[in-house]
């Protein structure tokens, strides 16, 4: 297993490298002046010091080392230097904003929290109610629980963030007024009421969320628990004996978990990169809503580096699945 | 062996039906046997005869839906095992009645260890202690031949090889030594040399433990060198019963006697061609009321799609047969339906 992971950890560099230059040839190609939204007073050679202050003239092959080299080096030894108080980096320059003038980690940081509370948090919700929905429709098939979880999956599926988002602010915001319809980030959890506070405020993107994550889910988990519940090893378990409990959540549960599992760990960066729609609705300041509007301001070292931390998220991910896939299937051997 | 002694195992009027959108299916059509103790009964047929969902039904193994127990009575040890209630039914299973399956490749849950799977009935049925189960399994299998015991408990079914695995699943079954032991084709997706290591294992172990045996089959040649008894099914229904050399040696039934036939001569001169029965077995949509071999029988008459035979003696003590020529023959008038 540990030469498995080595390996697995060596052949991913050439794969985020070659990531990371396609993402900055991308950007580099699409149009718009990152100076374009600056006033058109400024005089044409102020404009091209400030250019060069960018370093927007230099060739691309050049940048794309500068920001390597920034991501790379200078940003884990600032990160060094904050963990453990030395003075690594000492005032080597670090990717900065173009849109907010500061540091790209350190907006990065300051967004994380919240999608974390948002998007986790309903991930982890939908997770834990689409594990059991899905185990109790298979074992029960065509039952009315069945039935009932086929329907809310059918809803989950086909209505988007952006409808379904709006209706709960509707039901529950405006007609009844149990909850905010926007996420207040200013808010500082110190007590039971504030917390109370923070708890209400997430309900609504976390249930828009979750019913997404459910309905994909309980439906891959009862599909998996039906094709195994008619394997001769659940007959065997029963001819041994053992209660229904054993044999479903023992002997069907854990070899149905194998591929649910590969899904869940996949579905993993989706969290900080997937909710831009349901961000946007509840005003929740998050990773994606940060990605949205560097995109519209032309913030181009801002959306390399968001692009390119999602893509180490979904590489390291990769790798998680496939080592859980080695932990729950003894027939799958890494060395 | 003697005809006197009470049955450990008795069947009557079973009656299986798979209800499906294309209509019921009779998979199994009032049959009755017994099983008495020490004795290894052989039950054979072509696929589809019934013979596997027969020993299904009596421990409820089948889905149902589909499946579905209609009528009849399953006595052991003075109950009823179509009428008690689940968790009675599960004290059963796998404690006073084993079960073995035709595919040890499959019959073996991939994600746990062999210890594991070996463990579960000990303690589940013998409220025994890990250590005691661990223990007890390093017996088992060394009572079904797997060298290393200790060892081998910590591997998975993957690393076993098929004959090793028709052994691990024998000791799963006799692990908590079993008065009935059910072998569904056992050897039957295993090749030929493993296949009489496994037949010699379970005569071994008979011997030792003095269970009963059902022995599901096809092959007759594995019937005529370990059973007592056989009983011979065709479309979920019991054709003929009897002892293993009346059977072999003075078949009624034309359905046996062509079965009997199908099996090719080593000794003697060659045959030109290999006997078979000709067309196939009925799909058993409409419950039987004409005798179900008699579109492929060389000697039907009119009765014969008229009335459906019922198992009567023939003339040696504890054969019987389902047929309208043995009426012919002799002219004793079937009698007694249940022996």
């Amino acid at each position: 297993m540990l030469t498995f992971i080595i390996r697995r950890l060596l052949t991913a560099i050439p794969t985020l490298v070659l990531i990371s230059l396609i993402i900055f040839l991308l950007l580099d190609l699409a149009p718009g002046d990152p100076l374009a939204d600056q006033p058109l007073s400024i005089p044409p050679e102020v404009r091209q010091k400030m250019r060069d202050a960018l370093g927007l003239d230099s060739p691309a092959y050049i940048r794309y080392l500068l920001w390597a080299k920034q991501f790379f080096w200078v940003e884990p030894l600032y990160f060094i230097d904050w963990l453990v108080g030395t003075n690594f980096a000492d005032g080597m320059q670090r990717i900065v904003s173009w849109q907010f003038r500061a540091p790209v980690f350190d907006i990065i940081v300051q967004r994380v929290p919240q999608t974390l509370w948002v998007v986790g948090l309903a991930y982890l919700v939908g997770v834990m109610i689409a594990l059991p929905i899905g185990i109790i429709s298979a074992y029960k098939q065509y039952s009315w629980f069945d039935q009932v979880g086929t329907f809310v999956s059918m809803i989950g599926f086909s209505v988007p963030p952006f409808f379904s988002g709006v209706l709960m602010i509707v039901f529950f915001a405006i007609m009844l007024p149990w909850f905010p319809s926007i996420y207040d980030t200013t808010l500082v959890v110190n007590d039971f009421e504030s917390l109370g506070q923070q708890i209400r405020q997430m309900t609504l993107p976390v249930m828009v969320l979750a019913l997404q994550t459910t309905a994909q889910l309980s439906r891959f988990m009862r599909a998996s628990m039906l094709d195994n519940l008619n394997h001769d090893y659940v007959r065997t378990a029963r001819a041994k004996g053992m209660t229904e409990k054993v044999v479903v959540l023992v002997h069907v549960l854990r070899n149905s978990l194998i591929p649910v599992v590969t899904v869940i760990a996949l579905g993993i960066p989706s969290i900080f990169g997937g909710a831009i729609i349901t961000e946007q609705i509840f005003k929740v300041n998050g990773l994606g809503q940060l990605l949205i509007t560097a995109i519209y301001a032309n913030d181009l070292p801002m959306v390399q580096t968001l692009a390119f931390i999602f893509a180490v998220l979904i590489v390291a991910c990769n790798l998680i699945a496939d080592m859980l896939y080695g932990l729950l299937d003894p027939r799958i051997r890494y060395d | 062996m003697p005809d006197t002694a009470m049955p450990i195992l008795d069947v009557k009027g079973l009656e299986t039906v798979f209800r499906t959108r294309g209509g019921d299916v009779h998979a199994v059509n009032s049959v009755d046997f017994h099983l008495r103790p020490g004795e290894l009964l052989g039950v054979v047929g072509e696929s589809g005869s019934g013979k596997s969902v027969t020993m299904m039904s009596l421990l409820r193994l089948l889905p149902s839906p589909p499946a579905e127990m209609r009528n009849g009575t399953v006595m052991f040890d003075g109950q009823d095992l179509l009428k008690i209630s689940p968790e009675e039914l599960r004290q059963v299973r796998g404690s006073r009645i084993g079960f073995i399956f035709q595919d040890p490749m499959t019959s073996l849950n991939p994600v746990y260890t062999v210890g594991f799977q070996l463990a579960e009935p000990l303690r589940a049925h013998l409220g025994m202690s890990k250590a005691e189960a661990r223990a007890r399994s390093v017996e088992l299998l060394r009572l079904v031949g797997i060298p290393d015991p200790e060892q081998r408990l910590k591997d998975y079914p993957h690393q076993f090889s098929g004959g090793m695995r028709q052994r691990v699943m024998i000791a799963i079954a006799l692990a908590c030594d079993p008065k009935v032991l059910i072998a569904d084709e056992p050897t039957t997706a295993l090749d030929v040399t493993i296949q009489a290591q496994i037949i010699e294992l379970v005569k071994d172990l008979r011997q030792k433990l003095g269970m009963a045996i059902i022995w599901i089959t096809h092959d007759l040649g594995v019937i005529a060198g370990i059973a007592d008894r056989v009983m011979v099914m065709y479309a979920g229904q019991v054709v003929e019963e009897g002892p293993v050399n009346e059977i072999f040696r003075d078949p009624q039934h034309p359905y046996t006697q062509a079965l009997l036939k199908t099996v090719p001569a080593v000794r003697g001169p060659r045959a030109e061609k290999l006997q078979v029965i000709e067309g196939q077995p009925p799909i058993m949509h409409e419950a039987p009321d004409a005798c179900s071999f008699r579109n492929r029988c060389k000697f039907a008459f009119d009765r014969c799609a008229e009335e459906n035979p019922a198992l009567a003696p023939v003339h040696m003590p504890g054969h019987r047969a389902a047929c309208f020529l043995l009426d012919k023959a002799s002219t004793k008038e079937p009698e007694a339906v249940h022996g």
